[in-house]
């Protein structure tokens, strides 16, 4: 301790108060304070910088929202629209089909109706023809099965003969 | 990062130059005895705990036995019915008497003594000079190294508050490595102790007192041969400070702890038997506080500059191919060690510092009955 107190220099300590006194008032002055302003300045910027962020994304998700609803609103409006559009679609595919049908369905009557008219002049047709050629044919015959007397009379026996008395 | 790797590499390296220094010393002490050399290197390391009057770089012995000081002399002021102005090289390290208008002044173990012309200094039966002492407000090498640190300071801080101007809010340079440094001091020293209200007007001081002690205790492990923070009267000037900053900025709060502890939380004849007790604690306290702060910080830069100069000193008792090494990788270890000492005990006066601070601006209007006793540590 006594070493201590005769170690002990007032002149260092005069001059180490007035220098340090001196020291922080120039460092205060040309230092510290703008320093710290800098800083705290720059904190600040930091922080509004961090809110303003934070206002932009909520934002930025209202946006994302709402075009999400528009997104929604128009693939709805592009799915009724292709309902519709199919269901034209569909009427037209429909209504073509039964009105083919249907012209089918007459062209096939008109076409059996002039077969049948067809088949009925072939028919009467061949029966004149079956008829006028009978009538030949029955004419050649009895002209040949006429043509002699015994044949005649053959006939006559035998038609005779089939008739059967009743 | 890469800062501080370059001012360890560049401490090293003063380091270095720093042994090689004293190692020029040796060569003439071969001859001696071991004890010679213990002797000597005990003189030497109490001389370089002691301030000085000029400006010693290194000391040689040439061949002719002629002791030379290579360095520069500081001037020496003197009260001594007037005031005396003169350069210390008139003084020669003591070995002259320096004639300053028909006075004639010594230097005793660094001390300025008032002699008559032959320089006689008569001792009394505790080797304490009986000469008259004048009042020595000398720029010695202490308050010289305290100058070079305050300029540089300045030149460091204000540069960083220019920067900050320049290129906006981001910092350059050295400050780059500073700013985060000045960040922790704030957030983690000031707020933290003093609290968010009332740190600002503290802020000053701390920051001072932390890159003060600091760069100092920097400047001490170089072979300048600076021991500015482990200098008593200048512990005691900065410990001064932070007593009066503490009790001027005390609140009515800070002095109701003091004088009235207890609070209501006690009748008046129970306090009073207390009080006996504790208010006389209380008011050491506010003594003591500052006491610790600068004993703490002057028995720690002392006592690692001991330790470093005894281990670079055992080198020179040793002198052998094992001892050197190894004395010198111990001191190297030490001097690390001491670099981070440096930075721990600048943060542990800061630290205290604020401590009291925040004791002495505290504010409450509740209870304090719980309150952590941390104002005696």
């Amino acid at each position: 301790m006594e070493k201590l107190v005769n170690e002990f220099s007032a002149g260092l300590f005069f001059w180490q108060i007035i220098l340090f006194a001196l020291l922080l008032w120039l460092l205060h002055k040309f230092a510290w304070k703008p320093i710290l302003k800098a800083v705290e300045q720059r904190e600040e910027g930091i922080r509004s910088a961090l809110a303003a962020a934070e206002e932009a994304k909520k934002e930025m998700q209202n946006v994302t929202a709402d075009s999400e609803k528009l997104l929604q609103e128009a693939r709805a409006e592009r799915e009724a629209m292709l309902k519709e559009a199919r269901d034209i679609k569909d009427k037209m595919v429909a209504d073509a089909k039964s009105q083919a049908q249907a012209e089918g369905e007459k062209i096939i009557a008109q076409a059996q109706q002039s077969i049948e008219g067809e088949k009925k002049a072939a028919i009467a047709d061949i029966k004149a023809q079956v008829a006028e050629l009978s009538v030949e044919i029955a004419e050649k015959v009895l002209r040949e099965q006429l043509s002699n007397k015994d044949k005649q009379l053959k006939l006559v026996d035998q038609l005779v003969g089939d008739i059967k008395l009743r | 990062m890469r800062m501080t790797f370059v001012s360890k590499c560049l401490l090293f390296s003063l380091f270095m130059i720093g042994s090689a220094a004293f190692a020029k010393e040796s060569p003439e002490v071969q001859g001696n005895s071991r004890e010679a050399i213990k002797a000597e290197i005990d003189a030497f390391i109490e001389h370089h705990l002691q301030d000085s009057h000029d400006f010693t770089l290194f000391s040689y012995t040439d061949d002719a036995g002629e002791m030379h000081h290579v360095g520069f002399p500081l001037p020496v002021i003197l009260w001594d019915d007037g005031l005396k102005i003169f350069s210390s090289s008139r003084l020669h390290h003591g070995e002259s008497v320096a004639e300053v208008d028909g006075n004639y002044y010594t230097l005793y173990h660094s001390k300025i003594y008032k002699t008559n012309a032959a320089g006689d200094v008569t001792l009394d039966d505790h080797h304490h000079p009986t000469n008259a002492k004048p009042l020595d407000f000398s720029i010695t090498k202490n308050v010289f190294m305290m100058l070079v640190t305050a300029l540089l300071l300045l030149w460091i801080f204000s540069s960083l508050a220019r920067s900050y101007a320049k290129h906006g809010a981001v910092p350059r340079g050295i400050g780059r490595f500073f700013e985060p440094i000045v960040l922790y001091i704030r957030d983690d020293i000031a707020i933290a102790n003093i609290g968010e209200k009332k740190y600002k007007r503290y802020m000053p001081f701390l920051l001072t007192v932390f890159f003060f002690i600091w760069f100092l205790n920097m400047f001490g492990l170089t072979p300048l041969g600076v021991n500015v923070t482990g200098n008593i009267a200048v512990t005691t000037a900065l410990a001064v400070l932070v007593f009066l900053l503490t009790n001027f900025t005390g609140t009515k709060d800070y002095w109701k702890h003091i004088f009235d502890p207890l609070g209501d939380g006690m009748p008046w004849y129970g306090k009073a038997i207390l009080y006996l007790i504790l208010v006389p604690i209380e008011v050491l306290g506010i003594f003591i506080k500052p006491f610790a702060l600068l004993i703490r910080l002057y028995a720690n830069m002392t006592a690692g500059h001991v330790v470093l100069m005894s281990l670079i000193g055992l080198i020179f008792i040793f002198k052998s191919w094992i001892g050197g090494p190894l004395s010198f990788g111990l001191s190297f270890a030490i001097s690390m060690i001491e670099v981070l000492v440096a930075l721990l005990q600048a943060y542990i006066f800061t630290m205290l510092a604020a401590l009291y601070f925040g004791f002495a601006s505290e504010e409450h209007d509740h209870d304090h009955g719980d309150e952590p006793e941390l104002a005696h540590l």
